[in-house]
């Protein structure tokens, strides 16, 4: 007893020994806590389905970011029976795999948007968007009408995309070099899209804010609404199964 | 340890550290504060060994109970499907029309539907049903495309101009001034003869010569007092009731450029019974109609058609 305490004192008097002893100390936190989830089936599960976004997703999810829109919605349906009722079904790790960075949130003053994909028509998230109390009087939403009076200016979407390649979205060479077309191509319905839509699958093709003579800001915001959480078939009814039927998490 | 003494001002005993003359109590920690710390220690095995914790090379421990997150809300849905079952069973065999004659279950029908409204309708209809600009009100009696149990029905499950479903409700009223069908000034004409049918504008010279305009190019689905028409899905013109606005504005723009709504084909999502629940919701907000049955003519000359 005597001598632990004896020992102890050397620690408490030499700052560097503290240092390194309280470093290994919170890193055993850290490590069981964090560690785990680089292995563990659960996070790295894959999923059939999922796809990198496409440019215009992305240049979306940029405008999606940049209005911080994260800051009132949720990207995460957590398994309670009260989320998955009102969202659909619950998130998977593996919908979020190429998100840099998600977009899970941690407040929820308007919905979750994690399954919004589909669920409303272009126009009504155009008018939503533009004055949210035209559809929903007792939204608290700001107005984004002027989405739709920005022209989408990505200054190198090329760039973005090698960027999230270097971080591990598994763009293709034809993706990159095709990336300033695509961006163009999925908001016109005139122009050949090409095999856009063999590259990214259940890419949706065609204007998304009304106004077909232009490329705004709110067809790229409005192409990621639309795409949120429709890319995995969750509701399958094996899916469900083996996935509630799964211990240890 | 060597230079534990008791401290005369306070009558405790010090630690036995020193540190420049300095020398600190050793204040002994509240005897429940200690226990209730030693039962969090007990208690931590106890869930480490119940529920999943320590994390392996695939997954962490299961834990005795078997619990996963995904797995109790399997149990909740399951438990919540299985108290509705007899309902939903009930619903399920009973074609829509026949349910005003068994009371509880439009009830139950009714009460569901309020709640899947909630959750799927109210981002366009509203909370309270009562629509906005471009969205229909369903508390009135006003119907574009029939206000029965069938015909909301057969409009919750196909829905509204959705392409790719036969059965959809399509209407695709021309765009008048867009396609240079008609003249600015045939279309201002029109506008007023339109607005003098619900007495918003009164009759003019504007509105007499609108009204030959509207005969030739309008009346075939609007019907020539523009009372409107489901089997179109004509709206009335003659009514206080707009989709869009019922003033100038509003009403020569619809006609020189006007807009589709849309509504999802409710079939593909949501499944059969929760649509009778919806279809009994909205029936019963207020503009409900009875049943109708079609008459027997146009019916057996219908499914003749489709058999040659």
């Amino acid at each position: 007893m005597t001598s632990i305490v004896e020992r102890h004192k050397k620690l408490e008097k030499n700052v560097t020994l503290l240092g390194i002893g309280a470093l290994i100390t919170v890193a055993i936190g850290g490590i069981v806590e964090i560690a785990p989830l680089f292995w563990i089936d659960n996070t790295i599960e894959k999923v059939d389905g999922m796809r990198p976004y496409t440019p215009l997703e992305q240049a979306g999810r940029d405008i999606y970011v940049r209005e911080g829109c994260y800051v009132c919605h949720s990207q995460m349906i957590r398994p309670f029976r009260d989320e998955v009722e009102r969202y659909g079904h619950y998130s998977l790790a593996a919908e979020s795999m190429y998100d840099h960075p998600f977009q899970w949130g941690s407040k929820r003053t308007g919905p979750d948007l994690a399954r919004v994909g589909k669920r409303y028509s272009d126009e009504w998230h155009v008018q939503h968007l533009k004055n949210p109390q035209s559809v929903v009087p007792e939204s608290v939403m700001p107005q984004y009408g002027f989405l739709a009076e920005a022209d989408l200016t990505v200054p190198d979407i090329k760039a973005n995309l090698t960027a999230l390649r270097e971080v591990g979205v598994p763009y293709t060479d034809k993706d990159v070099e095709m990336a300033a077309a695509d961006l163009k191509a999925q908001a016109d319905p005139e122009a050949d899209a090409g095999d856009l839509e063999a590259r990214y699958p259940k890419a949706q093709i065609r204007d998304f804010d009304g106004d077909p003579s232009r490329l705004t800001e709110m067809d790229a915001l409005v192409a990621y609404l639309q795409m949120l959480g429709t890319l995995v078939d969750v509701d399958g009814a094996a899916a469900q199964e083996e996935l509630a039927s799964e211990h240890g998490r | 340890m060597a230079n534990k003494r008791v401290d005369a001002a306070t009558n405790t005993e010090t630690v036995g550290h020193e540190w420049d003359g300095i020398e600190e109590l050793n204040t002994p920690l509240p005897r429940w504060w200690l226990w209730t710390f030693y039962l969090t220690i007990l208690f931590s095995i106890g869930y480490v060994i119940a529920y999943p914790a320590l994390p392996g090379l695939h997954k962490a421990t299961e834990g005795m109970l078997g619990w996963s997150s995904r797995g109790q809300l399997d149990d909740e849905l399951k438990s919540a499907a299985a108290e509705r079952a007899k309902t939903v069973a009930a619903l399920k065999d009973m074609p829509i029309e026949q349910l005003p004659q068994h009371p509880e279950l439009m009830r139950a029908a009714v009460a569901g539907g309020a709640a899947a409204f909630k959750v799927n309708c109210v981002q366009c209809h509203g909370a309270g049903a009562a629509g906005s600009s471009g969205f229909p009100n369903l508390n009135d009696d006003d119907w574009l495309w029939g206000g029965d149990l069938q015909a909301i029905q057969q409009t919750l499950i196909h829905g509204v101009r959705q392409p790719g479903d036969d059965e959809t409700r399509v209407s695709e009223m021309p765009a008048f001034g867009r396609d240079g069908l008609l003249t600015p000034a045939q279309i201002q004409d029109t506008t007023s003869f339109v607005l003098s049918l619900s007495g918003r504008e009164k009759p003019s010279a504007a509105s007499q010569r609108g009204r030959a305009v509207f005969e030739a190019n309008c009346a075939i689905c609007h019907g020539p007092e523009g009372k409107g028409s489901r089997q179109f899905g004509a709206p009335n013109l003659a009514d206080a009731i707009w989709l869009y606005a019922g003033n100038r504005d509003a009403v020569s723009s619809q006609i020189s450029n006007p807009r589709h709504g849309v509504m999802p084909a409710w079939g593909t999502r949501l499944d059969p019974v929760t649509i009778k629940m919806l279809a009994a919701y909205v029936h019963s907000l207020g503009g409900g109609e009875e049943f109708a049955p079609a008459p027997a003519g146009t019916e057996t000359g219908a499914e003749a058609a489709a058999v040659e």
